[in-house]
């Protein structure tokens, strides 16, 4: 409860002294992934609309997400993307109530943490 | 809200160092928070030392220990040291627990002592739970029925029995609500795990006949929904319970409802 403003009562620490443990920090990267895919949605979309426009602005476009930095960013997509769907189907068996016991919980969560990098790493060999 | 940093008047500085016992050789070092009402400083960590050739096993024991030892006006809540009466609830080495059934053998290295997080502290290691027993209060944590009472008690089969365990046995110390981020944020409206977990406790009582508007009053953006599985209160309770999977229990019923 955050509320101390009824006296010089002070806030306990949570953050600063709460141990970091897998559970919650797969919990916050959920997150991270999400609001990151949405914004390597947006530079797609700039890509195809780059494409509708004219070759010479494709072109540019193209040039930037392709470079060096931009499949960096695509790569992490990428890594973000199988994460975050892969544990939305551990969300998922969570919500029909099963997997929840501490054992089992943290064991789906390795299966999501290298089934993520083994679908990376075969999408970027399927594609090039 | 999410605020990570701490208000100016509950930052941490650094305290007292408390003397080494003399004459001994197995000395443990314990860094504990403090924070006096009546000197309107800021909260502090002193460091005391202990003999643990002649103390008990758990951590209760060693704050027993330094209350008695070396500084009387270290205060904490304790009372049954067998974790059935949930006053010891604190956070020990990171993680919300009862100093009275948490062994000191399970801790490497300095033992850290700090109240259960993101509470007001009213002094030392004891944090304000009123908040936290009204929202208890709030799920009707009580039988409720319509029928006529029966001659003698309302009875109940073996296996509703059955339904019960894992749920019963709370005792309401607050280390699950306390160790969820979700409720760091939103307490004010997110009733936490070990509420919820009471909530489902009378939710699947066969002899309750109040189910449907217990259900309805959950069926709120904050006050249930506000759980998004991080587990941190399955991971922590002292109990071995598992509020998560009850909160889970509750949505399924939501979700089982609405179909």
């Amino acid at each position: 409860m955050a509320d101390t403003g009824q006296s010089n009562r002070p806030l306990s620490p949570h953050l600063q002294v709460y141990r970091y443990q897998m559970n919650s920090a797969m919990s916050i990267f959920h997150r991270f992934t999400g609001v990151g895919m949405a914004l390597t949605g947006i530079l797609l979309v700039w890509w195809f609309l780059a494409a509708a426009t004219s070759p010479e602005y494709f072109a540019f476009v193209d040039g930037i997400l392709t470079s060096w930095v931009g499949l960096l960013v695509m790569l992490i997509s990428l890594l973000g993307f199988w994460y975050h769907f892969l544990n939305g189907v551990r969300h998922l068996r969570w919500d029909a109530v099963k997997g929840l016991g501490v054992g089992e919980s943290l064991r789906s969560g390795w299966y999501v943490l290298v089934l993520s990098v083994v679908l990376s790493a075969l999408t970027v060999y399927l594609v090039y | 809200m999410v605020e990570f940093a701490l208000p100016k008047n509950s930052r941490i500085t650094v305290g007292k160092s408390w003397p080494k016992p003399a004459g001994a050789k197995n000395i443990r070092t314990f860094k504990i928070y403090r924070w006096d009402p009546d000197s309107g400083a800021n909260p502090r960590l002193d460091t005391y030392h202990v003999d643990m050739d002649s103390c008990g096993p758990m951590v209760l024991d060693a704050l027993i220990k330094i209350k008695n030892e070396i500084d009387p006006t270290l205060t904490f809540r304790r009372s049954c040291r067998e974790g059935i009466c949930g006053s010891c609830a604190m956070n020990i080495d990171g993680i919300n627990t009862l100093a009275c059934i948490y062994g000191l053998d399970e801790i490497k290295g300095d033992v850290k002592i700090y109240p259960l997080p993101h509470m007001p502290v009213v002094k030392d290691l004891i944090p304000d739970l009123t908040h936290f027993y009204a929202q208890h209060a709030s799920i009707m944590p009580w039988l409720e029925t319509k029928t006529a009472r029966p001659e003698k008690e309302w009875r109940q089969s073996i296996e509703d029995r059955k339904k019960l365990d894992g749920l019963y046995e709370c005792v309401m110390c607050a280390s699950c609500s306390t160790s969820c981020p979700s409720y760091w944020w939103n307490s004010d409206r997110y009733l936490g795990p070990a509420a919820l977990l009471h909530a489902y406790r009378w939710i699947i009582d066969s002899r309750d006949e109040a189910t449907g508007e217990r259900l309805d009053d959950l069926q709120d953006p904050f006050k249930l929904y506000r759980c998004h599985t991080i587990m941190n209160c399955t991971r922590t309770c002292p109990k071995g319970l598992n509020p998560a999977k009850a909160i889970a229990e509750v949505k399924k019923l939501l979700v089982e409802r609405a179909m």
